[in-house]
């Protein structure tokens, strides 16, 4: 048995083009010896959704400067339920008011992190979020 | 056994969660596996290999497409994609980014993307890779398109678990010499020249040609490497470890390797790898090569399996610290390594708990 590594699709839905956050990111969870997906610029939540399905990650992060958090966050949450992914760990990172991140997390999402925060941060918070519950599997 | 059955039935999350299991090698994943061994054996395996760079995953994504969108008329095949990037030797983790150039696949229920870190191993594959390809088999997908890490000369697992393998060259990555040395292009049964908008493409691909044509020109094959070359793995295998030597690939030589030009973002050529796709399908089933081919993929799965199981059977049952003080002579240079296996073997093995 091989010890389980934490999988994570770091994803940019919308349109804007600034994906050095997602890649900073995405290089410090590799770091901490997870296994990240990466799926690059402009995705559309269904395409989120479903590399989420196939790649049977334990964590998604999305990275947001456009704006746009509040209409695409919803559906990738919704899209990510109706595919049967009900315990999937949803963190958000970029520019994001603070005034928006109450409602972000009424809809299920774990953590929003903004601009100077420290990658072993978000380690920490992936690692407690993965490890501290177990995925269940059944079917 | 209802896992058995969803997956069968062609349910996704059902299929992702048992690629997890098996991946970890878990309980769950060998029993999901014992289920579903019965129905694998029908999809066609598809190895790509190249060094990286070269534009592997640009390419599968075309072909993927073809195999969905046949200009022929022909039924569109359901193709899995499993591709395989390495693991960091230091902490482990991954970054897994072939998924970035198959963004032309997202939304077709016919296509299943799967990505694996290589977790240590060395051929090119994950050691996981065989066991998930048969899950993706069974759950009937026909295509199965295999990519692996970025390969430099010797990564060579692929053409033990593929039936047609790939080899994607581009223009200005080494000389004629290089192309007539072992390991990775006599395993193609498809050389494929990609990124062939680029200067030098004509050097590529007679460097490649030389090289078939060197291997015999009356099959105008690589073949003739096969039967006297040795492989660049390691002829000596050692230690407590499941790996020696591994047997060498049995190649046919009734085929010849077309060497192919494609220009990944134009989908320019790839119609005629698929083409050659097809015709090596048909070629190892007419000249029953398929089956051989089945035959040693198989029994390479069931010896390696058994060597590890002998050596954690033997691991727990040895009594405690002998490894521990024959390495720490070894280390001391009292003994050498034939020596130390011979203790070692010679040690009275306490009975099973």
């Amino acid at each position: 048995m091989v010890e389980r590594a934490i999988r994570v699709l770091i994803a940019k839905p919308g349109l804007d083009g600034h994906d050095r956050g997602a890649k900073i990111i995405a290089r410090a969870l590799r770091d901490a010896g997870m296994e990240v997906i990466y799926t690059g610029l402009r995705q559309t939540p269904e395409m989120i959704a479903e590399a989420a399905l196939q790649e049977d990650v334990d964590v998604v992060g999305l990275s947001i400067l456009s704006g746009a958090h509040m209409g695409l966050v919803p559906r990738v949450m919704e899209l990510l339920n109706a595919n049967g992914q009900t315990d999937m760990h949803v963190f958000i990172g970029g520019i994001i008011p603070e005034s928006d991140v109450a409602a972000l997390k009424k809809m299920g999402v774990q953590a929003v992190y903004g601009p100077g925060t420290i990658t072993g941060v978000v380690v920490e918070d992936i690692r407690q979020a993965v490890t501290g519950t177990t995925v269940p599997f059944n079917k | 056994m209802d896992l058995v059955e969803a997956i069968l039935a062609g349910e996704r999350l059902p299929l992702a969660r048992l690629l997890t299991q098996v991946e970890n090698d878990t309980p769950a994943g060998r029993k999901g596996l014992d289920g579903l061994f019965p129905f694998t054996g029908k999809a066609h395996l598809v190895g790509v290999t190249g060094a990286p760079g070269t534009g592997k995953s640009s390419l599968v994504n075309q072909l993927a497409n073809v195999f969905r969108h046949p200009q022929n008329g022909t039924l569109p095949l359901k193709v899995a994609v499993v591709a395989i990037d390495p693991s960091s030797p230091f902490t482990g983790g991954a970054l897994l980014g072939d998924r970035l150039r198959m963004r032309d696949l997202c939304g077709d229920p016919g296509v299943f993307i799967r990505s694996m870190a290589s977790r240590g191993a060395l051929g090119g594959l994950a050691r996981a890779t065989a066991d998930v390809v048969q899950v993706l088999d069974a759950a009937g997908f026909e295509v199965i398109l295999i990519e692996t890490v970025g390969a430099g000369q010797s990564e060579v697992d692929i053409a033990r678990l593929a039936h047609t393998t790939i080899v994607v060259e581009a223009p200005g990555m080494g000389d004629d010499i290089q192309a007539i040395k072992a390991g990775i292009l006599e395993i193609a049964d498809i050389l494929v020249v990609n990124k062939a908008d680029r200067p030098g493409v004509e050097n590529t691909e007679r460097a490649l040609r030389a090289m078939l044509e060197l291997a015999g020109p009356e099959y105008g094959s690589a073949s003739a490497f096969g039967r006297t070359g040795r492989e660049h793995h390691g002829a000596s295998g050692s230690g407590a470890s499941a790996d020696t030597a591994p047997e060498l690939i049995e190649q046919g030589s009734g085929w010849v390797t077309p060497v192919l030009r494609t220009i990944g973002p134009q989908a320019h050529g790839i119609e005629e790898v698929v083409q050659a796709i097809f015709e090596h399908r048909d070629y190892l089933q007419k000249s029953g090569e398929w089956l051989d081919r089945e035959r040693s993929r198989l029994k390479n799965e069931l010896d390696i399996l058994l060597q590890s199981t002998l050596v954690n059977k033997w691991n727990s049952q040895l009594p405690e610290g002998v490894y521990e003080s024959t390495l720490a002579r070894l280390c001391e240079r009292q003994i050498s390594p034939f020596q130390a296996v011979d203790r070692l073997m010679e040690t009275r093995l306490q009975p099973c708990l």
